[in-house]
């Protein structure tokens, strides 16, 4: 699959990475070349098998609902750009 | 008497118990040799202090008589994916700029429990993402090995500054990650043993992710038996991680008894592929002599899909990662890049704070995941990746392990294969479907190539019986008698 | 009923489905061990796991599968004893992790049916396409700062059950009805407290309209996050109308989410929707496949409650009632209970009538529920007991309920204390009766010449001489007796 510089665009807005105009040709090829070179699995006969999420041969593991975690609002901000009476503060969204 | 740096951790151990030395002579030997190689660039952050205090600690604990741990003062390095409470933990990336986690890996955090001393936190690929650890954000790590030519070399990666801290003598071990070759590729690269253990047995609570269904920790050590004594000390059921395997920990170095008589040794033919470097045929040969020397029985097996094992690791991987680094968006820890609105500022913080590999793998994960192509692309994958894990399951009912070449190469120089993602992929060709199967996986140092560089060969397990693994590991170990070590 | 509405170009007909955010009651959250209560200061109901920290992992609460597995059982639905989490990629300052887990292509829920009670006392089936498992995102505030959002990630990672409708709903009442009905259901089960107005239960309303007649949908708009019964049917209201009048001026009406603003009666688009989302789930490799076994489901089922579409069944057959009296009376678990406490051992009808007329009008004009009642379920039971043993009269009764509600004694002592003994000695009525036919010599000789309907004016003149309180059936053969 070769990927039009649209398409590119497309996907770093899905992934909210900013990709300058003068970057997207190069990132379109180097991104294509790998997308070729994956689609050699198109050649793999996976008829009738089931898709592999995982190779762990357990159940999923429950939790008692206890409340046993949180309260620890010092260390949830330690690490936060800004901050502000106790609630992070972003860029202001506009619904 | 051998210099303290180079020490195994089970001559270590021996000494510090014989009182031939205390943790911190230990410790302050490695904090010496760590800054006069600061020009490895192995460490993104060192913790002299810490290391100093908790060595004191445990000298403290033997003076006492009081119960110690398996490493108990023994310096290690830890990768820089491992969250460590109030160190500074960056992944290799500008992202994660200043994030000091309050809280502590489970794996770190067993090897703490268990007595060894952390000398800081190595270099690394960004968010793992590498085979020759030139995408960190800190720079690259420089190989202590080097060529005939004298050229710098990559340590392989992503663990590439754990490879080059063991190989390079300053720590006595260090933990690595793996999620298609990270601990393997950079053990083979670096001359030291690497073990990547079944998926599950290592806890990954804290481990900064890369690819969930594929991250394993493991150790990275001078020796099979210290790989043993670590593994032994970071495994362990952890009920925070949903897929930590609730099994017990055997006593992995008591696995170690050279027999091998019996042992029924695979040897998958898909991996001797057109255009095999001869030296890394030659070196694999001698390993199966080995093998056949100390009595195993030598099988040819088949592993049909193995050629498929790469580019299916290369849909899955980019897709969970694509995900698992959502998080890093500018609001709560790390690097925040202001923009205008909200959006603008993620695609700010997230183009600055990623590097290109990083960009590119997020890009493709999104991709393969989106509508329209999520079946073509990751279900397709996923199909395939069965086939992979079904080939192994066949495989081991008539052996019980697979012996194979770790890398197609020696190290490389810094500049090869750099401007051809898909060119530096094709270094895990021989790690990633054991990976994408769960397998447990070993490097072992057997040969010098004729620039005078390590070599290793790899051994893959049953799941969850590293008990053999590392048995098997431990006599060709003793067979090749690799005792090289970079100038 | 059928709800149409006129356009220049014909009738219209409006269908709906619905997108049920329920909170599920836990303790803790889906993922992680914070607590999930309302309320609290900011950030401070948040793991390292709800703040999405890196490195940290998700761990499923068993009792969040339970009530889930309960909510299905009670929606008469399938349970899919294997389900999958997903992850929702979506980036928002409120969705810590950069994606919410989900499970997209195998709900732990099936199909299942919802019955709606109607006002005129019909009823009607909307069928459940699916219930499934999520978690809540963090909350967002906008309006504190000109530049900037705070936020709150308290109710980030709290455990949901999305419960989509199938589009089978046609009118702002159906969309009521159902609304009520669920929340009803939810709150016998003791899975969600139905609490809108904290949150606990969220609406998106799928709406799209068509000539009546048609058999396509049409496109359809989402509008997301309505938040009370009352709203979400304004905005079937107010989006079906807007979309007529886009079709019948030449335009289409959009795919696409939009917001309901109460105060100015419209929807508009949402901006932080506005770009076409890709999701891009796929199974969370974080969580394993969820599987239950049917002993599991059945052991749950056993302990499920009598729901209220059975209890208004017993109610309508054993007791007698009417649809609607019935339907009030189950309608919340608390107010059946009440009710039934108060018709043991009494007809049951008159006990529905002294809750329903009765007790509900001093509730609505206390503004209280039936938990915050004046007088309790066996006060009223107590009443009705002097009721039926004669002891005091209907009328009597009714001023005795009204002394119990304003001072909150029982019914016996202030019968007691007032004197309101109902009179049944004949002597003592027959002097009253003679007294008043002695007294109206008019009214006499008007019923006497045919005109019986002033009978009633007697018996309640005899009434008043006695205060009340002589027994009315007593009085009435006695006058009819005396007159003849
Ligand atoms: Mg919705
Ligand atoms: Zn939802």
């Amino acid at each position: 699959m070769s990927l039009d510089n649209e398409t590119v665009k497309n996907i770093a807005n899905l992934a909210r990475i900013k990709v300058g105009d003068d970057k997207l040709y190069h990132l379109a090829g180097e991104l294509s070349a790998i997308l070729s070179w994956v689609e050699q699995l198109n050649a793999v006969d996976t008829e009738g098998v089931e898709p592999l999420a995982s190779v762990v041969d357990v159940t999923l593991p429950l939790r008692t609902d206890v409340v046993s975690d949180g309260d620890c609002r010092d260390k949830v901000l330690a690490n936060a750009p800004e901050v502000e009476d106790g609630f992070y503060a972003v860029p202001k969204v506009v619904e | 008497m051998t210099k303290l740096t180079d020490l195994t951790i089970s001559a270590a151990r021996d000494g510090l118990n014989g009182g031939d030395f205390t943790a911190v002579e230990l410790t302050e030997a490695h904090i010496v040799a760590m800054e006069d190689a600061r020009g490895l660039n192995a460490f993104i952050t060192e913790t002299p202090d810490i290391a100093l205090e908790r060595a004191g600690e445990s000298d403290g604990r033997r003076k006492a008589g009081a119960a110690v741990g398996a490493m108990d003062g023994i310096p290690v390095a830890i990768k820089d994916l491992f969250c460590t409470e109030g160190v500074l933990t960056t992944a290799g990336s500008h992202i994660l700029d200043g994030f000091t986690p309050p809280y502590e890996s489970t794996v770190s955090g067993n090897l703490r429990a268990a007595g060894s001393v952390m000398l800081g936190k190595t270099n690394m690929d960004e968010f793992a993402m590498g085979s020759a650890n030139i995408t960190s954000y800190y720079g690259n790590v420089i190989n202590p090995w080097k060529g005939k030519d004298g050229k710098d070399l990559v340590p392989g990666g992503s663990s590439g500054g754990s490879a080059a801290a063991v190989a390079g003598r300053l720590a006595l071990a260090a933990t690595g990650t793996d999620t298609g070759g990270s601990i393997r590729q950079p053990a083979s690269f670096s001359g030291i043993v690497g073990l990547k253990p079944t998926y599950g047995r290592c806890s990954r609570w804290g481990i900064v992710a890369f690819a969930s269904s594929l991250d394993q920790a493991g150790p990275m050590t001078r020796s099979v038996r210290d790989a043993a004594i670590m593994l032994g000390a970071m495994a362990g059921h952890d009920p925070k991680d949903s897929t930590s395997a609730p099994v017990e920990v055997p006593d992995f170095e008591a696995a170690l008894n050279g027999d091998i008589k019996g042992l029924r040794v695979g040897i998958p033919k898909e991996y001797r592929m057109d255009g095999m470097d001869p030296e890394i045929d030659k070196l694999w040969s001698e390993g199966i002599d080995m093998m056949k020397d100390g009595g195993a029985e030598i099988i040819d097996v088949s592993l049909p899909n193995t050629e498929h094992a790469l580019p299916t690791y290369y849909i899955i991987a980019p897709a969970e990662a694509s995900a698992n680094l959502a998080r890093y968006d500018g609001v709560r820890y790390g690097l925040r890049v202001d923009g205008d609105s909200l959006d603008e500022m993620y695609a700010n913080t997230r183009a600055e704070g990623f590097g290109d590999e990083v960009q590119r793998r997020v890009l493709i994960g999104a991709y393969v995941l989106s509508a329209g192509f999520y079946d073509a692309y990751y279900r397709k994958a996923q199909r395939v990746r069965r086939l992979i894990s079904n080939d192994f399951k066949k495989a081991y009912e008539s052996v019980d392990v697979l012996l194979t070449p770790t890398a197609p190469s020696a190290a490389f120089a810094i500049a090869e294969k750099m401007d051809d993602p898909v060119a530096m992929y094709l270094n895990d060709v021989f790690t990633v479907p054991a990976s994408l199967a769960g397998m447990p996986g070993i490097s072992v140092p057997t040969g010098l190539s004729h620039q005078g560089l390590p070599l290793g060969l790899q051994l893959i397990g049953k799941p969850f019986d590293e008990e053999t693994l590392l048995k098997a590991a431990d006599v060709l170990e003793a067979a090749a008698g690799f005792d090289g070590r970079p100038a | 009923m059928t709800y149409i509405l006129e356009g220049d170009t014909g009738d219209w007909e409006v269908v709906i489905g619905l997108e049920v955010h329920a909170q599920i009651i836990s303790n803790s959250k889906l993922f992680s061990g914070s607590a999930t209560s309302f309320g609290a200061e900011p950030n401070t109901h948040v793991s390292l796991v709800d703040a999405a920290m890196p490195g940290m992992l998700p761990v499923i609460n068993e009792h969040c599968i339970e009530q889930a597995v309960r909510t299905g059982l009670g929606l008469k639905a399938e349970i899919n004893l294997v389900s999958v989490f997903d992850r929702k990629n979506y980036f928002y300052a409120d969705l810590p992790q950069g994606y919410q887990i989900s499970q997209l292509y195998h709900p732990i829920v099936g199909e299942g049916t919802v019955i709606l009670d109607l006002d005129d006392g019909s009823t009607r089936e909307v069928g459940i396409e699916r219930l499934h498992m999520e978690q809540d995102a963090g909350k967002s505030m906008h309006d504190q700062d000109p530049k900037r959002s705070f936020i709150d990630l308290n109710r980030s990672g709290t455990g949901l059950m999305e419960i989509v409708s199938r589009p089978d709903l046609k009118s702002p009442e159906d969309v009521g009805a159902y609304l009520r009905k669920l929340r009803s259901i939810l709150r016998y089960l003791g899975t969600c407290d139905g609490n809108m107005d904290e949150g606990s239960m969220r609406c998106d309303v799928n709406v799209s309209v068509r000539k009546v007649g048609e058999i396509e949908l049409r496109n359809r708009a989402e509008v997301k996050n309505v938040n009370s019964v009352r709203f979400a049917m304004q905005a079937v209201e107010i989006e079906a109308r807007r979309q007529i009048d886009v079709y019948e001026d030449g335009g289409d009406v959009i795919q696409e989410t939009r917001l309901f603003d109460s105060v100015n009666g419209e929807t508009r688009p949402m901006r932080s929707k506005e770009h076409a989302h890709d999701y891009r789930y796929f199974p969370d490799p974080d969580l394993l496949p969820l599987e239950l076994t049917q002993e599991y489901v059945d052991n749950i089922k056993a302990t499920l409650p009598e729901l209220p579409d059975e209890r208004k069944a017993r109610y309508m057959g054993a007791f007698g009632l009417s649809a609607y009296d019935a339907g009030v009376l189950v309608a919340e678990r608390d107010t059946a209970q009440y009710y039934e406490e108060v018709a043991a051992g009494h007809d049951p009808k008159l006990a529905a009538n002294w809750v329903i007329s009765n007790l509900f009008a001093v509730l609505k004009e206390k503004g209280v529920g039936i938990s915050e009642s004046p007088v309790s379920a066996k006060s009223l039971s107590k009443l009705l007991d002097l009721l039926k043993d004669d002891t005091i009269s209907g009328r009597i009764a009714k001023d005795v309920f009204e002394i119990m509600v304003a001072e909150g004694k029982e019914a016996e002592a202030i019968v007691e204390e007032k004197g309101l003994k109902q009179i049944t000695d004949t002597g003592a009525i027959e002097t009253a009766v003679d007294e008043v036919i002695a007294n109206s010599p008019e009214q006499v000789e008007q019923y006497k010449s045919g005109n019986e309907k002033i009978a009633g004016w007697f018996v309640g003149q005899v009434m008043k001489a006695t205060g009340g309180k002589a027994n009315p059936p007593m009085v009435n053969q006695m006058l009819k007796d005396k007159l003849k």
